[in-house]
């Protein structure tokens, strides 16, 4: 058994204040190890993007712990939290947001330059992110040249070019067709076959489930069920 | 390039029209603040331009006097008390006043006569084109400008015309002496100038001294005053200073440029401000993006301020272009404008400066950029 690469523990949000105030989640445990594909599923308005955003340093928890690559994110300001998605977190968005103005492979680097590491190292290490998602051949290419499901490869190639051990993914597919969103859900189970990272996705495509080691399902900001899945036994 | 420069200047490029229009703004910014300062270092050279010349140590000038053009008087005697001090080599007078000259169509207008005494070194005409110093000795000799020959309605050397009713004659024509307002120089011997002035013999504008090799000037300068009344002994330094100080400063001619200079400075700030902004709400998505993947603030601050320098850059690189043609064009204008190298250099650092001044409004726009709206779908 790894360790997590990500765990809430007892996690409660709240969000708004006074006639507006909701509380978003409500004493969420759970934990991502690494070579874990998990997928969190569950209605719309469950929770699952606030807890996305908790477990991704985005947003604190009113209460509770959570844990990123081993780390407390309790009393991070914002700077701090920002530091610890740098050091530990890989995001991948439902659009994307790849920056139109650069290139694949700016895009990518992106990822490495906010972390000081530039040069030639740089570009060697997007490059070969590239490579791995399959896109070797579209490093020059732009956004808007690039089809969807090769926009989300290069997103996906940004998130894992710094060796964050934690992916999460918010929606992968959701702006995909079925034969993208597979190639996509296939990427990111090979990239949880990586001991060192776990892949937490946010979905509500009962589609991928093939994909998953586990599903967790959110309801009313509670998690009220957990399954392993075949995936598991590769 | 580094990706930072890369992903501003990209970021400013992708939409030409408003940044072209940013660039326009800076450019016409840059120029009208050069052209004020440039204005400025001009006029502080032509309100000088009779110290810098004069042959002199130290200027025996009436109390009070404000600038070179004040036509107060003292004492002309004072000339011989000045000669016979230890360490003054030559002491002459000078007189300056405001005269008619008539022209030749009808009607007068003004000239400041310079009446020097153009058998020592004093305040000679210089940049001498036509005819001869020593011609100015003979009577009702002068010597004008060229470039204020159309002006004063006369042709050239030998030319004859009228100074408060008195006859002159053209016998010698500089080049380049002209006063920063309209008013012509016209140079004579200081005896000439008396009569056409009315000027009595007994008084004079200013007393020029000159000192001898290795003499200390603050020791004459104290050693003099003691000597004298109702004068002081300036320095040339000193004198320029004064005179500097009254024309920009008294007068409001410095309020005017360094007010014109200020609103260029307003204007470009707030043109690349408001350019920075509109550019940044636009892309507040990119901006979240850059923070939800772990960019810090100093990251995203430098992305913003890189696309305030390269706007403040290509700003002041065309508005240079335009500021080299400017000083051609005004070379040989009353009023030149100067751009020294020490300018260029300050006016670039303001370009920056107001580079990342601007950029305030952004930064404190995408400081409250929330990363989680890249989760909005």
């Amino acid at each position: 058994m790894t360790a997590p690469v990500v765990e809430a523990i007892g996690i409660t949000k709240v969000l708004g204040s006074g006639a507006g105030e909701v509380q978003a989640l409500k004493g969420v445990s759970l934990a991502v190890r690494g070579g874990e594909l998990a997928l969190l599923m569950g209605p719309s308005g469950s929770g699952k993007t606030t807890l996305l955003s908790v477990l991704g340093c985005m947003l604190t928890p009113t209460s509770g712990t959570v844990l990123v690559g081993g780390r407390a994110t309790e009393g991070a300001d914002a700077e701090g939290l920002a530091r610890l998605r740098r050091d530990a977190v890989g995001f991948i968005f439902q659009t994307y947001h790849l920056f139109p103005t650069l290139n694949a492979a700016d895009n990518v680097r992106l990822a490495l330059d906010i972390r000081d590491e530039r040069g030639e190292a740089a570009v060697a290490k997007a490059r070969a992110a590239l490579a791995q998602v399959g896109l070797a051949d579209k490093v020059r290419s732009y956004p808007g040249e690039l089809s969807s499901g090769e926009q989300q490869r290069v997103a996906i190639a940004r998130a894992i070019v710094a060796d964050a051990p934690a992916i999460l993914a918010d929606e992968p597919t959701a702006a995909l067709d079925g034969q993208n969103g597979r190639a996509i859900m296939t990427l990111l189970s090979a990239i949880a076959r990586d001991r060192s990272r776990g892949v937490l996705v946010v979905t509500h495509d009962a589609r991928l489930l093939p994909f998953a080691d586990r599903v967790i399902h959110l309801e009313d900001g509670r998690i009220v069920r957990e399954e392993e899945s075949r995936a598991s036994d590769r | 390039m580094p990706l930072i420069l890369k992903l501003a200047f990209r970021n400013l490029i992708h939409d030409r029209l408003r940044f072209t229009a940013t660039v326009i703004g800076i450019v016409f910014s840059m120029v009208l603040v050069t052209v004020q300062m440039g204005l400025y270092l001009g006029f502080r050279r032509t309100v000088t331009t009779m110290i810098d010349h004069a042959a002199a140590d130290l200027w025996i000038v009436p109390q009070g006097t404000k600038c070179f053009e004040d036509p107060s008087l003292l004492a002309a005697r004072q000339q011989y008390r000045a000669r016979a001090f230890n360490g003054v080599v030559d002491a002459r007078p000078v007189v300056i006043g405001f005269a008619d000259w008539r022209l030749p169509a009808g009607g007068t207008t003004p000239v400041i006569v310079i009446g020097t005494d153009v058998r020592s070194q004093g305040l000679r005409p210089w940049n001498l084109v036509e005819g001869r110093l020593e011609a100015l000795a003979t009577p009702n000799a002068i010597a004008v400008d060229r470039s204020y020959l159309g002006q004063l309605g006369v042709a050239g050397l030998g030319a004859a015309a009228e100074i408060r009713r008195q006859r002159v004659r053209v016998a010698a024509i500089t080049d380049g002496i002209r006063s920063f307002a309209t008013t012509p120089y016209v140079f004579m011997d200081v005896e000439e100038a008396r009569a056409h002035m009315g000027i009595p013999a007994s008084e004079a504008t200013y007393i020029l001294v000159r000192l001898a090799p290795g003499s200390d000037a603050e020791t004459v300068r104290r050693g003099l005053l003691a000597t004298m009344s109702d004068v002081e002994v300036l320095t040339p330094a000193e004198f320029r200073d004064r005179s500097r100080s009254f024309w920009l400063f008294n007068t409001g001619a410095g309020a005017a440029l360094f007010g014109g200079a200020l609103l260029g400075m307003i204007v470009g700030t707030v043109i690349v401000a408001q350019t920075l902004y509109s550019a940044t709400k636009e892309r507040l998505i990119e901006f979240a993006t850059l923070r939800a993947i772990g960019s810090s603030s100093r990251y995203i601050y430098g992305v913003i301020i890189c696309q305030a320098l390269i706007s403040a850059v290509i700003g002041f690189a065309i508005a240079a272009l335009i500021d080299a043609g400017i000083v051609r064009l005004t070379a040989a204008t009353v009023l030149p404008i100067i751009i020294t190298p020490p300018l260029t250099l300050a006016l670039f650092l303001l370009a920056l400066a107001m580079g990342v001044l601007s950029a305030l409004a952004a930064i404190v726009q995408v400081t409250r950029v929330d990363p989680v709206m890249v989760f909005a779908r």
